[in-house]
């Protein structure tokens, strides 16, 4: 008994660690949320926390903020913005990427292991790199600030870390089921769609993951591929633009932040397991 | 492997290529100028100060971000709602530096009635209210915290896998040697770990010299918070200098050639025992 009781004191500092962190890590975004559902004086006279004295008085709960960002500051076409840039952004590159994963595992062609070199090489690559000759090209084709632009720039950026860690996950299946599919006739294209893709399901869905928190969360080549006007700009440029311009109605910024957090919040959330290993793949074995 | 190639060569190889010609040449990419955009690169005062706040991110942002990863995954690995713990911490990966810059103003606000940082130094008679991000002093070491509540989330993933994979046999071995639980993991846990340190340390590195969005964001690079990759963005979009743009980008480009070489060997030594 008392040796239990001493155990569990000895592991009292470990807990007390573990959970100052998590509550230190937590506190910021909780901050935030509850600032989102203050009423506009409220936000501007106290801080957040004093709602904890009296967490039940409703009086001090509204949702006017989110109604005003989604009716007046257009946050539903920026919404609506990030939605259609992402969707194709996360489907295209990794659509390209497993055709040229699978060809660099498993088919055998000259150059195969330099190509893969360049691959691993573009990876660390800067965006700023190619900003400069990219911008041009775009306005010589007139294609600046429309979503050509930024979909097709977002396949080129995404390629290289789709590619690597697609050829990481398809290099690692068993290389004799490939073979006697191959013994019995099997063509690339056949082990590519019966093989290949259904047996990488998980992989790819930690991929897109990857890809779509990317496309949604970026700021840089939104920024400078479609400008900041508002009948294109995504959420990232949207609210960032508010945090500069708000001015007065500064108060109206949680909830145009959480606005621009709910969905890559619920995809993390539901699918961190994947993602998790999407990370794990990338990384160490990289 | 024909689309991809397309792509990675019009939007990668090309256009690196294209910048390396262009940051010889003039503002307008006309005449030739020579090595005076890079001259201007590491003379100036607004660059100087760039690459100095890139070498306190580097090391701050860096150390910082694997040590706590490590410390937490240690942490969460002894307790049983490790799953929520972790949950916690790698939320923020989640978050877009749009949002978290917004996250972290109402941290930082200078009015102690918002700001929670300086509600809780006003608990102290003594104290005066911060600026942090409008003061010099702070406003960079304010963004690198930023950061870390990030990026720390990720470093505690891979370390945590990798302090999983770690024999407990050889742990056991170790403890009926009688070492003690800070030997054991010194002498045995981390140099077993070392590898996936390396690998944690060169992905902090290759972001942390991008760093962009986070001072773009809170600060604009104001208040000596200034950093590369922002400033080639000022160059680019501000000034329309595209000359100078193109030479900080291979500067860029250049600081990150080492952590390329790390990557290719490594590939090549995974790619030995396969």
């Amino acid at each position: 008994m008392i040796r239990k009781i001493s155990k569990a004191l000895s592991r009292f500092p470990l807990h007390l660690a573990v959970i100052a962190i998590a509550l230190a890590w937590m506190t910021p975004s909780v901050g935030l949320l509850v600032s989102s559902f203050r009423t506009p004086q409220a936000i501007k006279s106290t801080g957040w926390w004093t709602v904890f004295k009296t967490p039940f008085d409703f009086t001090q709960w509204t949702l006017e903020n989110y109604a005003t960002v989604i009716t007046t500051s257009g946050l539903d076409r920026a919404f609506r913005n990030s939605l259609i840039i992402s969707i194709p952004a996360t489907i295209l590159p990794i659509l390209i990427a497993s055709f040229a994963a699978y060809a660099l595992a498993w088919m055998k062609f000259r150059g195969r292991q330099t190509l893969f070199v360049i691959v691993v090489s573009l990876l660390v690559v800067p965006l700023q790199m190619t900003l400069v000759p990219v911008y041009s090209m775009y306005t010589r084709m007139g294609i600046t600030g429309t979503f050509w632009a930024v979909w097709a720039a977002h396949i080129g950026y995404g390629l290289p870390f789709s590619i690597y860690l697609l050829r990481n996950f398809f290099g690692a299946l068993p290389s004799d089921l490939f073979e006697s599919a191959f013994l019995d006739g099997a063509s690339h294209l056949t082990a590519f769609f019966r093989l290949a893709l259904p047996l990488s399901v998980p992989s790819l869905a930690s991929l897109a993951i990857f890809q779509f928190l990317w496309v949604w969360n970026d700021l840089l080549v939104a920024l400078i591929y479609l400008g900041g006007t508002d009948p294109v700009a995504p959420l990232t440029v949207k609210v960032a633009n508010l945090v500069n311009s708000l001015g007065a109605e500064w108060h109206l910024l949680p909830a145009a932040a959480f606005i621009s957090m709910i969905l890559p919040l619920i995809v993390f959330l539901s699918l961190q397991r994947y993602f998790v290993r999407g990370i794990l793949a990338g990384s160490v074995k990289g | 492997m024909g689309p991809a190639l397309l792509f990675l060569i019009f939007f990668l190889v090309y256009p690196t290529l294209n910048t390396i010609y262009l940051s010889f040449l003039d503002a307008k990419s006309e005449g030739f100028v020579g090595i005076e955009n890079y001259v201007y690169a590491f003379t100036s005062d607004e660059m100087l100060t760039a690459f100095k706040n890139n070498l306190i991110w580097l090391i701050l942002f860096t150390g910082c971000t694997v040590l706590f990863g490590l410390i937490i995954a240690v942490l969460v690995d002894r307790v049983r709602y490790e799953p929520f713990a972790k949950a916690v911490i790698f939320l923020p990966q989640a978050i877009s530096f749009v949002g978290a810059g917004v996250i972290w103003r109402f941290v930082y606000d200078y009015r102690p009635q918002l700001g929670l940082l300086n509600m809780l130094l006003s608990i102290f008679p003594n104290l005066k209210a911060v600026g942090w991000l409008v003061n010099p002093d702070t406003a960079t070491f304010a963004l690198i915290i930023v950061a870390i509540w990030m990026w720390a989330g990720f470093a505690m993933t891979i370390l945590s896998a990798a302090l999983k994979n770690v024999p407990a046999e050889i742990l056991e071995a170790a403890r009926i040697d009688g070492a003690n639980e800070w030997q054991t993991f010194w002498w045995v846990t981390v140099p077993m770990i070392s590898s996936t340190i390396a690998v944690v340390t060169t992905t902090m590195v290759i972001n942390v010299l991008k760093v962009f969005d986070v001072v773009y964001v809170m600060t604009a690079g104001r208040y000596k918070t200034n950093v590369v990759a922002n400033q080639m963005y000022k160059e680019l979009y501000i000034n329309h200098q595209h000359g100078r743009a193109s030479a900080i980008a291979v500067i860029l480009l250049a600081a990150l050639v080492p952590a390329m070489m790390i990557n290719i060997r490594r590939f090549r030594e995974q790619e030995a025992i396969r």
